[in-house]
C-alpha cells in the first residue's frame, strides 16, 4: 500500500521543483563538446566499418551482382548481397496480415531509389566506399509508382504479389448514422487534399555498431534507435535469436530524432547480420545523402473529406476517404501513420456521425516510418483546410465555425465517435484567451490596412486536438474485429521508471524513454527531487537503455509525446514507493507515526516537531548498510522499479471504438502572413499558439518544444518536400534541394498556454512534442489562401506553384523570337527535337552511325565500343563536366532501321553516378547539295545518385553534350561544324549521368 | 612543394586550442575525421559532409571554416580552435555558454559546436550585434530542435554581457 | 560519403602550380577554398588524380586598385573582398551581390575565383563579372591569356579555361558613378539563386544581366527605355533566356521574376 509522503524543498521554501525552468543538466556536457554520440564512442579494436550499396533505380529485377573486384580491393573483409543477408535473417514482420516479405536488403528485385543492394564491410569507411564503387550491378527496370491513387489503378505496375493492385489494406468504418445526416443536412462540403512527403530530418544521422557472440549465438547492438522497443522484437525475430539474445543498448546522447530515429531498425538488422557473417564487430554510420533518400519519411496522403453541415455552420457528419502511401514497404509499425489518429479524426470538434475508408498502399518510393506528428499534419490539414472551406461557403467567419462545433467545456471526459476519450480541456476559454492575448482584433485590421494598400494578406485559425501516449493496441484497429479476436488483445502502454538509493544514499534514476535531446535527466530529476525533498542536482538519472539489463516493455521509447504524461509519472511512483518505505524507517528512527513524516531540505523530519530529524542519505543508505534494523513491514529501499499503464487504454471494441491514445491536448493557432507581389514568398507577420498540454513540469522545455516543433512545421508547410520524379527518380537528396528552415525564416511564434490537468496521468502532465507539426501548417495555408483569396492550397507553399495559381495568362514571346525551350514535363523526361546540316550524303552518315571506329571517334571520353551485333553496340566512356567525371558503360541497339532513311535508337548507360535511358529517331535525306539534313527527336530520362543531388544542372549540360558529339559527327563527316544542337543519343546517354549541382 | 602520396599516411600538424597536436593522415582525410577519429576531439559534430548544416564548423587561423569541406593536411602548421577550447576551464563554461544554457538554446545538442563556434568568432570581432546580423550569421547553420530563436536571443545576451564586463574591467 | 583517393601537393609557387597542370591535365584540380570541389569530392561526383592547393602562395592573394581596373588574385577569399576598404566605392555592384554569396561561414574560406571557375548558373559572382564586363586571366607553363567575361563561361560548369591552365586572378573594370542595383530571388537566404539581376545604368542607356536562368549568365544592353517599350524588350529577353523547370521553380516563375525585378532594377537605376 502506497504511503501518501508530503514533501518540500529546501532553498525555496515550499515550492517544488517540477513546474520551474530550471538549467538543464544536460548541457554542460553538450556546451563543451562532450557530449557521448554514438560516433563520439569509441569501438572495439579490430572494428569494421560498412557502408551501404543503393539502387539507383525505383523498381528494377536485379539480373546479376558481380562484387569480385570489390572483394580484392585490399582493406575489404567482406562484401555482402541480399542472399548472403538472408542465410543469416527472416524477414521482418509486416503489420498487416498478408503474404508479403519485407527484407532490409533487395533480394531480387529493388523498389525504391535508395534500396540496399549490397553491404561492404572494410577497415575503413574510405575503403568501403571506394570497393562500393567497384561493384557491378545489372538491373532491368520496371515500370514504377510515385502516386498513391496512380498506385491503385488496374494495370499499374505492381510491386509485391502479395498485395494485389499495390493495395495493402482496405478498411470502412462507420459510426453514429453518418447516411442519414449527410442525407439531411442542408450543406455538403468536400475537399481533395495531397499532403506532401517529407522528414524531420534530425541532425545527426543514423548509427549502429553491432557485434555477434557465435558461442552463444547472442547479438550486442549499440544504436541510436528511440524506440518503440516493440521493434526490438522484430530485430530479434529477423536476426533469428529470442529476444534475450538481442542486447540493444542507446548511447548516452542522440542528436534529435523526432520519431525518425525509428528507422534504424532494418538497419540494426543489416549491420548485425554483417557482424554475425563477418565475425567482427561492425560499424555503420548514415551519411546525410543516405539519410535524405531512403532512411524513413512521413507518409504522404491522398484524402477526400466531405461534411454534412447545418446552416449555422454546425458539422453534422464527416466522410473520411483515405489513401495512405507507406512506400515501397509496409515495415513496421505501419500503417500506423493512418490509424494513430483513429480516434481523433474528429478533430476538436463534437461530430457523431463518422464515415471512413482507410487504403494502405505501397508504391515505389522509401517507406515510411514515425516522425513528429505521426498522422496528425495529413488529418489536420484535411479537416482544418475543410473547416475553412464550410465557412467562405457559408460566408461565416471561419473562427465562427471553429467555435460552433468545438466540443463543450462541460463534457469531459469526452468519447468521440470513434471511440477516443478525451480526458480534459476547455476549449472554448482557450480559444478566447488566444484571440485576446494574440490580439487578433489587432491582426485583423492590420490585414484591413495592408488590403486596402493592394497588398496580399492574410488569416488563419487551426484548432487541433494533439494526442500522446499511444495505445499499443491501436494499430490492431486495422483488423477486423474477428482477426483481432484471433489474433489475441493488444493495449495499454507500460512505463517503467527505476529509483534507486546506494550505500552513501544518492539517489539513481533509471528509465526507458530514450530522449533525443528533450531534457528528460532534468524533467525527471526535478520530479524526483520533490518526492525525496531534495534539489536536482542530487538525483543523478540516467537515460541510457540496455535491454538485459534495464526495466522495459515494447511501450518504451521515445515517441507518441509519452515522456511527461507516462515516463515522468511512473518516476514519481517509484520514487514515491521508495520514499513511503523510507518514511516508515525513519519513523521509527524518530519515533513518531509514518504519517507524521516529511521529507524536505536533505531530511526526514517529522511535521509536527522539525528539529526531530534525520539526513536523508543516513535513512536512504540504511537498507545497504543495516537491513537487520529497518522495521519488519518497511521493505528494502535499494532500488524499486514501476510499472505503470493506464487502465483508459483498452483495445479496439467489436465496433472498431478505439482509444487511441491516452491525452489529449488542445491547441488553438492563428497567423497573419503576407505574399510578396514579385515573389510569391510567403512572410509571416504573426504566429500564435495556444496550447494547453495540461501539467506544464518545465515550462522552459515545454516552450522549447512548441518552438522547434514550430520551425519543422514551418519548414513543411514552406519548404521541405522529399520529391520524386514520375520514374520513381529521387530529386531532392542533399540539404541544397531538401530545404530546411534556417535563423532568416523562422520567427518567434506567440506562445500562450492554459493548464487543464488530466485526470488520467500521475502529474496531470500531457504531451506537447508534436501539436505543432499538426497545426501550424494547415493554419499557413489557410492564411495563404485568404491572403490569395484560392480554395486549393498544396504543401509546400512553393512561391512558383503560388504563381500558376495567382496569375494569369503570361505574356507570349515575341513574334519571331525565342520560344520557350524544350519544357520538361512532370515526369522530368528530357525530349528534343531538331534538325540540322551534314556535309555527307545520307548513305555516309548512315554508315557512320552504324560504325564503332567513327563513334569511338567523336564520342568525348569514348575508350571503346564494341560491336555486339550489327545494331546493338557497347561502349565504355570516361565523361566529365567541369569537375564531374564518371566511368560509365552504354548499351545502345538499333531498331527499325530503313537504310539510309530512318532509324530508332534506343539505349542506357550505368554507372555509380547514375544510369540514363533514352529513345530517339533519325531521319536523313539529303539535302540536294550532296549533303544531308538530319532530323531527330529524343526522349530521354535518367536517375541514380545524379538525379538526387544534382537535378538542377542537368538539362543545360544534356544540351552541351549533345552539342559536342554532334560538332565531332559533322567535322569527321567532312562539315564545317554543326550549328546548334546536334543529336547523339548514344552519348547522351551516357553523359546525362555525369552531372551535378554542386553547392558551395 | 610538398607532394603527398594518395595511399600513404603523412604527418599533419597543427595547434588546437592552443596546444600542439601531431597525427597521420592520407591525403583525402577530412579535418572533421581528423579531428574527430583521430584526434579524439569529438565535440565537432558532422551532419551533412557537403558544407550546409554547419555543425562542422570550427575556426582555422582566424577563419570560420566548415571542417567537412576541408582537408587535415591543407591544416598542416595552422591554428585550430574548436568547441572544445572555448570554456576557461573543464568545470566552467565561458559567458556565451553559459548564456546557451540560460535559454534553453539547445536540446540534442548536435548542432551546437559548429554554432558557438560562429558566434565566438563573430562577437570577438563585432561586440555589438543587432538581431539581424545574428540572423543572418547564423543562416550558415541548421537546428533541426530549437527553432532558432532562443539561440538568437542566447546570442544577444552573451554580447552584451560580453561588452559590458569588458567595459568594467577598462574602467576599472 | 568519404572522398576517393588522390594526391595532394601543396604548391610553393605558381611554377609548381602550372607544373602540376602540365603534368596532370585534366586529372588534376585546383583546390583554393574548396567550397564547392570538397563538396563534390565527398559526393565522388569527382574524382581527380591530383589536388593543388594554391592557398599558400601570397603572390595570388592580391586584391588591387590599378587605374580603372580592380585586380583579383586567385586565392583571395570572398570574405576578403567583402573586407576590402574599397569595395563599395571601387565595385559597388560586387559589394551588393557577394553578402548573397553562401554564408558567412563559406565566404570566410571560398574565394571569387572558385566561384567563378565552377560556373554555377545561379552563382553571384560569375553574374557580377558578366554583368561588369570583367576578365580572366589564365595562365599554363606556355602562355597567358586573358579572356572576356562573356566568352569565359562556356555553359553550365563549363568554362574556356583549358586543362591545363590556372585561373590567376581577374580584372574587374571601376566604373566611375555608375549607378547600380542588385536583386536575388532563391528559396531561402544563401540559396543558389531562382533569378538574380545586376542592372547598370550606362553610358548608352542600361544594362541588365540575369543569372539562375540561363546556362550562363547573360547581360543585356539597351538604350534608356521605359513604358511598354522596356517591358517589351524586358518580355522578350526572358523568353530568350531558355528558362526551364526544376524542383525549386517552373520557368514560367522565372521568366516572371525576370520581367518584375528587370523593371524595378532598371527603374532604380535610371530614377
Ligand atoms: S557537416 Fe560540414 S557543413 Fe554539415
Ligand atoms: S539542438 Fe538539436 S539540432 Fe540543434
Amino acid at each position: 500500500m502506497l504511503q501518501a509522503v508530503t514533501s518540500a524543498n529546501r532553498e525555496s521554501g515550499d515550492q517544488p521543483w517540477v513546474g520551474r525552468s530550471i538549467e538543464r543538466v544536460e548541457d554542460a556536457a553538450l556546451l563543451a563538446g562532450r557530449g557521448r554520440f554514438i560516433d563520439d564512442l569509441g569501438v572495439a579494436p579490430g572494428t569494421l566499418h560498412a557502408t551501404i550499396l543503393r539502387s539507383p533505380h525505383a523498381h528494377a529485377d536485379i539480373l546479376s551482382i558481380d562484387v569480385d573486384a570489390a572483394k580484392s580491393l585490399p582493406g575489404v573483409a567482406a562484401v555482402l548481397t541480399g542472399t548472403d543477408v538472408k542465410a543469416v535473417t527472416t524477414s521482418l514482420v509486416v503489420g498487416v496480415k498478408a503474404p508479403v516479405e519485407c527484407w532490409p536488403i533487395a533480394m531480387d528485385r529493388v523498389r525504391y531509389v535508395g534500396e540496399p543492394v549490397a553491404i561492404v564491410v572494410a577497415i575503413d569507411r574510405a575503403r568501403a566506399e571506394d570497393a562500393a564503387e567497384l561493384i557491378n550491378v545489372e538491373y532491368r527496370p520496371r515500370g514504377a509508382v510515385v502516386d498513391p491513387l496512380g498506385a491503385i489503378v488496374s494495370g499499374a505496375p505492381v510491386l509485391h504479389d502479395g498485395f494485389p493492385g499495390n493495395l495493402a489494406s482496405d478498411r470502412s468504418f462507420r459510426y453514429g448514422d453518418p447516411e442519414k445526416a449527410f442525407a439531411e443536412a442542408p450543406h455538403r462540403f468536400s475537399i481533395d487534399i495531397r499532403y506532401p512527403r517529407n522528414s524531420c530530418t534530425p541532425i545527426e544521422t543514423y548509427g549502429v555498431v553491432a557485434s555477434h557472440d557465435a558461442g552463444e549465438d547472442a547479438f550486442e547492438v549499440l544504436a541510436n534507435f528511440q524506440g518503440p522497443f516493440s521493434i526490438h522484437t522484430v530485430i530479434a525475430r529477423a536476426l533469428k535469436v529470442p529476444g534475450n539474445r538481442l542486447r540493444l543498448r542507446t548511447p548516452p546522447d542522440s542528436g534529435g530524432s523526432f520519431g525518425v530515429k525509428q528507422g534504424v531498425f532494418p538497419y540494426i538488422v543489416l549491420i548485425a547480420a554483417a557482424a554475425r557473417i563477418t565475425g567482427r564487430p561492425v560499424k555503420w554510420i548514415e551519411d546525410r545523402l543516405e539519410h535524405l533518400t531512403a532512411s524513413v519519411s512521413a507518409t504522404n496522403r491522398a484524402t477526400t473529406l466531405s461534411a454534412a453541415v447545418a446552416a449555422d455552420g454546425k458539422i453534422l457528419a464527416l466522410d473520411w476517404d483515405q489513401v495512405e502511401d507507406c512506400g515501397a514497404h509496409l515495415r513496421a509499425p505501419e500503417p500506423a501513420t493512418l490509424y494513430r489518429m483513429h480516434g481523433n479524426l474528429t478533430g476538436a470538434y463534437d461530430i457523431r456521425n463518422v464515415k471512413i475508408r482507410n487504403r494502405v498502399v505501397v508504391t515505389n518510393k522509401t517507406p515510411t516510418g514515425l516522425n513528429r506528428g505521426f498522422g496528425g499534419p495529413q488529418v489536420y490539414f484535411a479537416l482544418e483546410r475543410l473547416v475553412q472551406r464550410i465557412a467562405i461557403g457559408l460566408r461565416l467567419d471561419p473562427l465562427d465555425v471553429i467555435k460552433r462545433n468545438l466540443i463543450g467545456a462541460g463534457s469531459f471526459p469526452y468519447r468521440t465517435a470513434t471511440g477516443a476519450l478525451l480526458d480534459s480541456g476547455n476549449y472554448q476559454e482557450a480559444v478566447a484567451r488566444a484571440v485576446e492575448h494574440g490580439r487578433l482584433a489587432e491582426l485583423k485590421a492590420r490585414r484591413d490596412e495592408a488590403r486596402a494598400q493592394g497588398r496580399l494578406y492574410g488569416i488563419g485559425f487551426t484548432a487541433v486536438v494533439e494526442p500522446s501516449v499511444s495505445n499499443m493496441g491501436y494499430i490492431t484497429t486495422v483488423l477486423t474485429a474477428a482477426e483481432r479476436r484471433k489474433a489475441g488483445p493488444k493495449n495499454g502502454a507500460q512505463a517503467t521508471a527505476t529509483v534507486g538509493l546506494d550505500p552513501v544514499g544518492s539517489v539513481t534514476v533509471h528509465v526507458a524513454s530514450v530522449p533525443q535531446g528533450q531534457g528528460h535527466r532534468t524533467v525527471l530529476s526535478q520530479v524526483v527531487a520533490d518526492v525525496f525533498g531534495l534539489a536536482p542536482k542530487d538525483i543523478r538519472v540516467n537515460t541510457e537503455i540496455d535491454t538485459a539489463k534495464d526495466a522495459w516493455s515494447i511501450a518504451s521509447g521515445n515517441y507518441a509525446s509519452r515522456f511527461a504524461a507516462a515516463v515522468a509519472g511512473t518516476a514519481k511512483i517509484a520514487a514515491e514507493r521508495v520514499a513511503g518505505r523510507l518514511a516508515r524507517i525513519a519513523a521509527s528512527q524518530l519515533n513518531v507515526e509514518a504519517a507524521d513524516i516529511v521529507f524536505a531540505k536533505g531530511f526526514v523530519a517529522s511535521k509536527r516537531n522539525p528539529e526531530n530529524r534525520i539526513a536523508f542519505s543516513r535513512v536512504a543508505a540504511l537498507s545497504h548498510w543495516s537491513p537487520g534494523s529497518l522495521p519488519d513491514e518497511a521493505g528494502q529501499t535499494i532500488r524499486e522499479t514501476a510499472f505503470w499503464t493506464p487502465p483508459e487504454l483498452t483495445p479496439p471494441d467489436e465496433d472498431d471504438r478505439i482509444n487511441s491514445s491516452l491525452c489529449h491536448g488542445f491547441i488553438f493557432d492563428f497567423c497573419g502572413v503576407e505574399i510578396d507581389r514579385v515573389t510569391l514568398g510567403t512572410r509571416i507577420d504573426r504566429y500564435v499558439t495556444m496550447h494547453d498540454c495540461g501539467t506544464i513540469l518545465h515550462p522552459g522545455m515545454v516552450n522549447g518544444q512548441i518552438r522547434g516543433g514550430f520551425a519543422q512545421a514551418l519548414g513543411a508547410a514552406l519548404l521541405e518536400e522529399y520529391a520524386y520524379a514520375e520514374d520513381g527518380s529521387f530529386l531532392t537528396g542533399t540539404l541544397a534541394d531538401y530545404l530546411l528552415p534556417t535563423t532568416t525564416e523562422v520567427p518567434e511564434p506567440e506562445i500562450f498556454h492554459m493548464e487543464t490537468p488530466s485526470p488520467f496521468t500521475p502529474l496531470g502532465a500531457k504531451g506537447v512534442g508534436e501539436g505543432n507539426c499538426m497545426s501550424t501548417p494547415v493554419c499557413l495555408a489557410n492564411a495563404v489562401a485568404d491572403a490569395l483569396g484560392v480554395a486549393d492550397i498544396t504543401l509546400p507553399l512553393v512561391p512558383a506553384r503560388l504563381a500558376e495559381l495567382v496569375r494569369g495568362a503570361e505574356p507570349p514571346p515575341p513574334a519571331g523570337g525565342a520560344s520557350a525551350a524544350a519544357v520538361r514535363g512532370g515526369d522530368r523526361r528530357l525530349r528534343g527535337e531538331g534538325q540540322t546540316a551534314v556535309k555527307g550524303a545520307p548513305e555516309q552518315v548512315w554508315a557512320m552511325l552504324l560504325d564503332p571506329a567513327t563513334l569511338q571517334s567523336v564520342i568525348p571520353g569514348c575508350q571503346r565500343v564494341d560491336k555486339i551485333t550489327e545494331t546493338h553496340f557497347r561502349a565504355d566512356v570516361t565523361l566529365g563536366i567541369g569537375p564531374v567525371t564518371g566511368r560509365y558503360r552504354a548499351d545502345v541497339e538499333l531498331f527499325d532501321l530503313d537504310a539510309p532513311r530512318t532509324a530508332t535508337l534506343r539505349g542506357r548507360a550505368t554507372g555509380a553516378l547514375g544510369f540514363g535511358n533514352a529513345e530517339g529517331r533519325i531521319m536523313l535525306a539529303p539535302d540536294g547539295n550532296g549533303g544531308t539534313t538530319l532530323t531527330y527527336s529524343y526522349d530521354a530520362a535518367i536517375g541514380g545518385k545524379v538525379a538526387s543531388i544534382g537535378g538542377r544542372l542537368l538539362d543545360g549540360a544534356t544540351r552541351v553534350i549533345i552539342g559536342q558529339f554532334f560538332t565531332a559527327l559533322a567535322r569527321k563527316a567532312g562539315g564545317g561544324g554543326a550549328e546548334g544542337a546536334g543529336f547523339s543519343l548514344f552519348a547522351l546517354l551516357a553523359k546525362l549521368g555525369s552531372l551535378f549541382g554542386g553547392r558551395r | 612543394m610538398t607532394r603527398l602520396k594518395a595511399d600513404q599516411r603523412h604527418a599533419v600538424r597543427f595547434s588546437l586550442n592552443g596546444k600542439p597536436v601531431e597525427d597521420e593522415a592520407e591525403p583525402r582525410m577530412l579535418l572533421s575525421d581528423f579531428l574527430r577519429h583521430q584526434l579524439g576531439a569529438t565535440g565537432t559534430h558532422v551532419g551533412c559532409e557537403h558544407g550546409v548544416c554547419g555543425a562542422c564548423t570550427v575556426v582555422v587561423d582566424g577563419m570560420l571554416t566548415r571542417s567537412c569541406l576541408t582537408l587535415a593536411a591543407q591544416v598542416d602548421g595552422c591554428e585550430l580552435k574548436t568547441v572544445e577550447g572555448l570554456a576557461p576551464s573543464a568545470d566552467r563554461l565561458g559567458v556565451l555558454q553559459q548564456a546557451f544554457r540560460r535559454n534553453h538554446a539547445l536540446q540534442c545538442g548536435f548542432c551546437t559546436a559548429g554554432i558557438l563556434m560562429s558566434l565566438d568568432h563573430y562577437l570577438s570581432r563585432h561586440p555589438t550585434p543587432s538581431e539581424a546580423e545574428i540572423r543572418d550569421l547564423l543562416s550558415g547553420h541548421i537546428c533541426r530542435c530549437t527553432g532558432y530563436t532562443p539561440i538568437i536571443q542566447a546570442a544577444l545576451e552573451a554580447a552584451a554581457e560580453l561588452t559590458s564586463s569588458k567595459k568594467e574591467t577598462s574602467n576599472a | 560519403m568519404k572522398p576517393p583517393t588522390f594526391d595532394y601537393l601543396r604548391a610553393g609557387s605558381v611554377g609548381e602550380v602550372l607544373e602540376g597542370l602540365a603534368q596532370q591535365g585534366g586529372d588534376a584540380r585546383i583546390l583554393a577554398g574548396g567550397q564547392s570541389l570538397m563538396a563534390m569530392l565527398n559526393m565522388r561526383l569527382a574524382k581527380p588524380k591530383l589536388l593543388i592547393d594554391i592557398m599558400r602562395l601570397e603572390e595570388l592573394r592580391q586584391i588591387e586598385r590599378k587605374g580603372d581596373t580592380v585586380i583579383i588574385g586567385a586565392g583571395a577569399r570572398q570574405a576578403d573582398l567583402l573586407a576590402w576598404p574599397e569595395l563599395a566605392e571601387a565595385l559597388p555592384l560586387v559589394s551588393l551581390a557577394l553578402p548573397w554569396v553562401g554564408h558567412m561561414q563559406t565566404r570566410s574560406r571560398g574565394t571569387i575565383c572558385g566561384s567563378l571557375a565552377h560556373a554555377d548558373p545561379s552563382a553571384e559572382m560569375p553574374l557580377a563579372l558578366v554583368a561588369l564586363g570583367g576578365e580572366v586571366f589564365l595562365r599554363n607553363t606556355r602562355r597567358r591569356r586573358r579572356i572576356a567575361a562573356k566568352d569565359f563561361f562556356a555553359g553550365m560548369m563549363l568554362t574556356a579555361r583549358a586543362e591545363d591552365e590556372l585561373i590567376e586572378g581577374i580584372s574587374l573594370p571601376v566604373v566611375k558613378g555608375a549607378r547600380v542595383a542588385f536583386r536575388e530571388v532563391a528559396r531561402r537566404h544563401g540559396d543558389f539563386a531562382i533569378v538574380a539581376c545586376a542592372a547598370m545604368k550606362t553610358q548608352a542607356g542600361v544594362r541588365l544581366a540575369v543569372g539562375g536562368v540561363a546556362d550562363v549568365p547573360i547581360a543585356r544592353d539597351w538604350p534608356e527605355l521605359e513604358g511598354t517599350a522596356l517591358d517589351d524588350a524586358l518580355n522578350a529577353f526572358a523568353w530568350e533566356l531558355g528558362a526551364r523547370d526544376d524542383v525549386h521553380a517552373t520557368a514560367r516563375y522565372r521568366r516572371d521574376l525576370v520581367r518584375m525585378i528587370g523593371r524595378d532594377l532598371i527603374g532604380e537605376v535610371l530614377q
